[in-house]
């Protein structure tokens, strides 16, 4: 019974957000900065999902994310250019040679198989490897997939370094938060369901998790896969929002950024992850950009203010999380409609559960 | 039930069991004692494929399990509760049972409610996450876990490790029940005093080696025993 009511007002509480996105796209001017931090945001929460599907529900230090996202936004876009439009894209290298296109949901369904495809490859030697192994092995690839990308022989899909543009795009706020919505639901799905558990496992004990008859090597694989999967959709998304892309993009910087995220939010919390996204692209994009620009109060010039600034505090900003608040917003619980319910019932003190 | 022969293992660059067989009949309460370090771990893991094993075979039910997947031997009814119990401290008690039943995907229902007929406190506790049990709990927990996966056989590294003697009392308890409920258990054991008056048939293991052989019983009789494993001092004429 609290099951259903708990469905029931996520349900509500998701059409409350659509509803909200579908009035600010009224009421604000399309290219106002809220809405674009609302798309990044989403797009975002959907790659730190991905990422601590890995890294928090899996204890998979992997590093590889930008690399991912660098596949999945590839393949969207040299599947999706139209035909017409190849001749003026890849003018350096005759047209290409793909001469037909896709439509956009193949695109993007093709962007996290080749994502996954890639990952189930590069999985084979590197998953036997433990923590900070994994980590310098999965960077390691995705600056090689980089520099592959941008490879002149193979400019011919590629595009080489030059960018990638006229693909379809989305317009509206409401396509990123669906497709971010369903890929997030799935990945819940997957950690509720007894492979989620398995990973979980795996995560507290590894030892312990094999002698209970986990195979480690199946199931590294399979989160590795999944979360790689959905990092190229992310990818695709984000090579939509940008409307035009290039393998530079992609640096590991990326990657750190999405690693933040998923710090701040908590690692093994899904909720984290997408509170923590949006409260971070909104910071960077938006809130602090202040920060950046010098400002003067009547005859008052304020000190420090310069273009740069903003990096400096949020670079604070990220030093005190790690140093004080090192589970992160939510730690590994989830931000639950019940917990909602238990505040409320008990405000001020901390309900002991007792059955 | 199971028949361990001439088997050697290497662990971390020694040969850790240098030839070793016995054998598990049905329905027993068999136990491995010996010194720290003697090699009784390492026989434990290789039954179950944690460390591969050299050289030997390991027969279980008439079939050769040698070297076969881990999954594949828990499934065919065989779980270890590894030592220092290795419960998953982030996932709650429920969970840590059904990652216990994780070989089978048929219904858990009654399976659950045998664990918690047999550990009423981990009824009590299921919402909550197995690092917040206390010890004692924590190794019901790894006992129940591994019933989870209904065996046949239940190998049980040093349970009473680092409890207190009540609860160490209280987990021999449950070994008993469990014994008496037709699960085979090979155990294997510091705490030789217990370990020897539960047991139906027991094995000295001394660096990598069976050293002797008998009841508990008689074990527990043998001069050399007391002297080494039980803390009696030989009494000394004049």
């Amino acid at each position: 019974m609290n099951k259903k009511r708990n469905t029931v007002i996520a349900a509500l509480l998701l059409l409350a957000a659509l509803a909200l996105i579908l009035i600010l796209e009224r009421i604000l001017p399309p290219t106002h900065i809220a809405l674009a931090v609302l798309k990044k945001g989403c797009i975002y929460s959907l790659v730190a999902v991905s990422m601590n599907l890995l890294n928090g529900f899996t204890g998979l230090f992997s590093l590889g994310q930008a690399g991912f996202m660098l596949i999945g936004a590839y393949t969207y876009a040299v599947l999706t250019i139209p035909a017409a439009d190849r001749g003026s894209v890849y003018m350096y290298y005759g047209g290409g040679i793909i001469h037909f296109s896709v439509p956009v949901i193949v695109g993007l369904l093709a962007a996290g198989l080749l994502a996954a495809l890639f990952a189930w490859l590069i999985g084979l030697p590197v998953l036997r490897l433990k923590s900070d192994y994994l980590a310098i092995a999965t960077l390691g690839f995705a600056e090689i997939i980089r520099a592959f990308f941008q490879w002149d022989e193979l400019g011919v899909i590629t595009n080489g370094s030059n960018m990638l543009r006229k693909y379809p795009s989305f317009s509206t706020t409401l396509y990123p938060f669906i497709v971010s919505a369903v890929c997030i639901g799935i990945m819940v799905l997957i950690i509720n369901s007894s492979y989620g558990r398995a990973f979980k496992a795996i995560r507290d004990d590894e030892i312990a998790a094999e002698a209970m008859g986990i195979n480690l090597a199946k199931h590294k694989r399979m989160a590795f896969c999944i979360s790689s999967f959905f990092a190229g959709i992310g990818g695709a998304l984000l090579a939509m929002y940008q409307t035009s892309i290039q393998a530079a993009t992609f640096r590991s910087s990326m990657t750190y950024e999405i690693l933040l995220i998923v710090v701040i939010g908590g690692l093994g919390s899904v909720t984290g992850s997408c509170i923590a996204s949006f409260l971070f692209i909104a910071s960077s994009e938006w809130w602090l950009r202040f920060l950046d620009t010098e400002m003067t109060i009547g005859n008052f010039h304020v000190p420090l203010l310069r273009a740069g600034f903003r990096k400096v505090v949020f670079s604070v900003i990220i030093m005190a999380i790690v140093l004080f608040a090192r589970n992160g917003i939510m730690g590994n619980r989830e931000f639950s409609i019940n917990g909602i319910f238990r505040f409320f019932k008990n405000p001020g003190k901390k309900k002991e559960v007792k059955q | 039930m199971l028949k361990v022969n001439d088997l050697k293992v290497n662990y971390g660059g020694i040969e850790a069991v240098k030839g070793i067989s016995f054998e598990v009949p049905e329905k027993s309460i068999i136990t491995l004692i010996g010194a720290n370090g003697a090699g009784k771990s390492t026989t434990l893991r290789s039954i179950v494929s944690l460390v591969k094993p050299a050289s030997g075979t390991i027969e279980f039910l008439g079939e050769d399990i040698t070297g076969k997947d881990t999954n594949e031997i828990v499934s065919r009814g065989i779980t270890l509760v590894p030592e220092g119990r290795k419960i998953f401290p982030d996932l709650t008690v429920l969970e840590n049972l059904k990652i216990g039943a994780y070989t089978r995907k048929d219904d858990l229902t009654d399976d659950l409610n045998w664990v918690y007929d047999l550990f009423p406190r981990l009824k009590e506790r299921h919402w909550q996450a197995g690092g917040t049990l206390s010890g004692g709990e924590q190794q019901m927990l790894a006992v129940a876990r591994a019933l989870m996966s209904r065996p046949k056989l239940i190998m049980m590294d040093e349970p009473s490790l680092g409890l207190a003697p009540l609860i160490v009392k209280g987990i021999f308890d449950i070994i008993k029940e469990i014994h008496k409920q037709g699960v085979t258990i090979l155990l294997i054991e510091q705490n030789a005093n217990m370990a020897l008056q539960a047991a139906d048939m027991a094995y000295v293991m001394e660096t990598g080696k069976i050293t002797m052989q008998g009841s508990g019983k008689e074990l527990l009789e043998d001069e050399a025993i007391k002297t080494a494993y039980l803390g009696k001092k030989k009494t000394t004429l004049g």
